[in-house]
């Protein structure tokens, strides 16, 4: 018989091995992504796969040669920044007045717009398309901008929702007495009261726009297209190169996953915070 | 300076009326307490003063200026919440001169407010602390310190100690007190705590389901009650009241007959009292005395005694099954049970007709 504390412990260590399990399952595709793009293309193909090799920097440096990853990236990141900023701008005020002004209509209208995630965005290709084929807003950042912020609002209204029902009231009505206009009470204390919440939406919205793949391919050509499109360009009708896939795809993710490495601890408080309070 | 009126104000929420036309006049400088049960409307009412309610009908003037309709912030009014409502992300210091920098003063008159509200309110160690590294009592002198700086036209205060412990909370009644009479300030007060209402109010204001019942000196309200729910609200432990029948009625006062069959002279108006209609007697604890059988007005048997060492509150049972409550002097020791004659000091008795109104004493006084 184990004893209550003996029970307490082995329960932690297998909850560890369960973490480490799952963690490392997350983890390998990306760990073998990048092995590979540091193979040649016969080492990438070979059975069984090899783990020893002599790494080669040949994949990116013809990637560089036949693509101009600079302008992918770019594009990457004004489109994914664009709609995260203007998302926040909708996104505040939206859920400030479901907060702080609730109405009998105000859960219905949330769930509905959590339901326009659910449609297929197949199903909706056809009308987006000739839309903006009639606005010119083919392979342009600004349509892909205003098609990311509609896709992401709804996620974001509803984070930033919950974030702000955990601001009493009180406080609000304190700066209010104080002298302070709405403005100056969302800018002065809403937000800085709420901005771990605020980070983790920005964050989210902007990992999701920046993986973003079957709008950006489907209304980009050239000229706006994003790092995406440029890993689609490589899984080509020619026949599949796994090393140079695997180099354009490091290249594509290395920007994103560096930032949230950088602010793990951020997303991680802010993702978390409702459930540990 | 600051006079407050409050003329024929009504909110409702839907269908459900929470203030019925409240008229209401603060004079400056006057400490004035709303008090009544939970659900009476008295945070709504201190609510609608500050701007935060929308009212349904009727007016709130300013030294005679019309402020209904007017922002909160346009008001000139501070306000303490009960749960403090201060800015957990600024310290003491920005907390205090939030509003102050919104009203753009220049710095130095800013840093001297602060310095002499910290001061006051002996804040003065703890002004670079953010609000969560500070205990209950100091998160409550902040949020005094907040209203105090800015020199409003009136205080408002929300049930502003009920989230202390109880000593501190005593400390900090004596505070506000003290804090009154120093800034000569027009202040508003709601409790639920009759307590707090008799101790630092000038004026109290009893209010219940949306109307206020009376409105007077602490004093006046314990002695003299218009009704019966201000005379069963105010006083600790609270008025007995029995169930009489009017004998009859003259000059001298109404003989009535109360369930037990005792029969007492109560020198009290008998303008429209009917013989035999019935009425309410009521007696405070203080005016009834525990006396010798042979010597007293009736008997009853001895219920719970409660010890608090300088009083004993007895609770003694009529022949009638009514209850009684008894002050008597710390070293009473009544047995449970016992058999006592009660003694009542009859023209401190007060009476109320059928529709809950007080009948107006011939000895009036206010001791």
């Amino acid at each position: 018989m184990l004893s209550i504390k003996q029970g307490k412990q082995l329960n932690t260590v297998l909850i560890g091995l369960l973490a480490w399990g799952v963690a490392l399952v997350i983890f390998f595709p990306i760990f073998w992504m990048i092995l590979t793009s540091f193979k040649t293309e016969i080492d990438a193909f070979a059975t069984p796969p090899q783990l020893f090799f002599t790494p080669t920097l040949e994949n990116y440096t013809l990637v560089n040669e036949r693509s101009d990853y600079l302008r992918f990236a770019w594009n990457s990141v004004v489109v994914s920044f664009g709609s995260t900023a203007i998302g926040m701008l909708l996104a505040i005020p939206a859920a400030y007045s479901m907060v702080f002004y609730e109405t009998k209509r105000t859960k219905s209208i949330l769930l509905w717009m959590l339901s326009t995630k659910m449609l297929p965005s197949v199903g909706v290709l056809v009308p987006i398309y000739l839309l903006f084929k009639n606005l010119s807003l083919l392979d342009t950042r600004t349509g892909l901008i205003i098609i990311y912020t509609l896709i992401n609002l709804p996620i974001m209204i509803w984070m930033v929702y919950t974030y702000f029902k955990e601001i009493p009231k009180d406080v609000l009505e304190a700066a209010r007495m104080d002298g302070a206009t709405l403005f100056q009470e969302i800018w002065q204390v809403l937000l800085p009261m709420s901005k771990g919440g605020l980070a983790s939406t920005v964050l989210l919205s902007l990992i999701l726009s920046w993986n973003e793949a079957f709008w950006s391919l489907n209304l980009t050509a050239s000229q706006a297209a994003p790092l995406t499109a440029l890993i689609a360009s490589y899984s080509s009708p020619e026949g599949l190169f796994w090393a140079k896939l695997s180099a354009v795809s490091t290249l594509a993710c290395a920007p994103i996953l560096i930032f949230g490495w950088i602010s793990q601890k951020q997303l991680v408080r802010g993702l978390s915070f409702g459930a540990v309070k | 300076m600051a006079k407050l009126t409050i003329k024929d104000l009504k909110k409702s929420y839907g269908d459900v009326e929470i203030l019925k036309g409240i008229n209401l006049n603060i004079y400056d400088n006057e400490f004035v307490v709303f008090v009544g049960p939970s659900g009476c409307g008295k945070s709504t009412l201190l609510r609608s003063i500050a701007g935060l309610e929308e009212v349904s009908g009727g007016n709130i003037f300013i030294d005679d200026k019309d402020i209904t309709d007017a922002a909160p912030a346009k008001r000139d009014l501070a306000m303490v919440f009960q749960s403090y409502a201060l800015y957990p992300h600024m310290s003491v210091r920005e907390n205090m001169a939030f509003a102050l920098k919104l009203a753009k003063q220049p710095k130095h008159i800013i840093d001297k407010k602060i310095m002499d509200a910290a001061k006051i309110l002996e804040l003065d160690a703890l002004l670079d602390r953010k609000p969560k590294e500070l205990s209950g009592g100091q998160r409550q002198r902040v949020a005094i310190g907040r209203s105090i700086v800015r020199h409003p036209k009136v205080f408002l205060f929300d049930e502003p100690l009920s989230n202390l412990d109880a000593a501190l909370r005593v400390q900090m009644r004596i505070e506000l007190a003290r804090l009154h009479h120093d800034l000569k300030a027009t202040m508003i007060y709601v409790t639920h705590d009759q307590v707090e209402a008799m101790t630092l109010a000038d004026k109290v204001v009893v209010l219940n389901k949306g109307r206020i019942e009376q409105v007077g000196s602490p004093m006046e309200l314990y002695h003299n009650p218009t009704n019966i729910f201000v005379a069963g609200f105010l006083g600790m432990p609270k008025m007995s009241f029995l169930q009489a029948k009017v004998i009859s009625a003259n000059s001298l006062g109404l003989t009535v007959e109360l369930s037990s069959g005792v029969d007492m002279c109560i020198p009290v108006s008998s303008d429209g009292i009917a013989k035999g209609s019935t009425v309410t007697v009521g007696i405070r604890p203080e005016h009834i005395q525990i006396t010798d059988k042979n010597n007293s007005n009736f008997t009853g048997r001895l219920d719970v005694s409660e010890h608090l060492g300088s009083d004993t509150y007895c609770y003694v049972n009529t022949d009638a099954n009514e209850q009684l409550t008894v002050r008597t002097p710390g070293y009473y020791q009544g047995k449970y049970g016992d058999t006592v004659g009660l003694q009542v000091d009859l023209r401190h008795c007060h009476v109320f007709n059928n529709d809950g109104q007080s009948l107006y004493k011939l000895n009036r006084s206010a001791a």
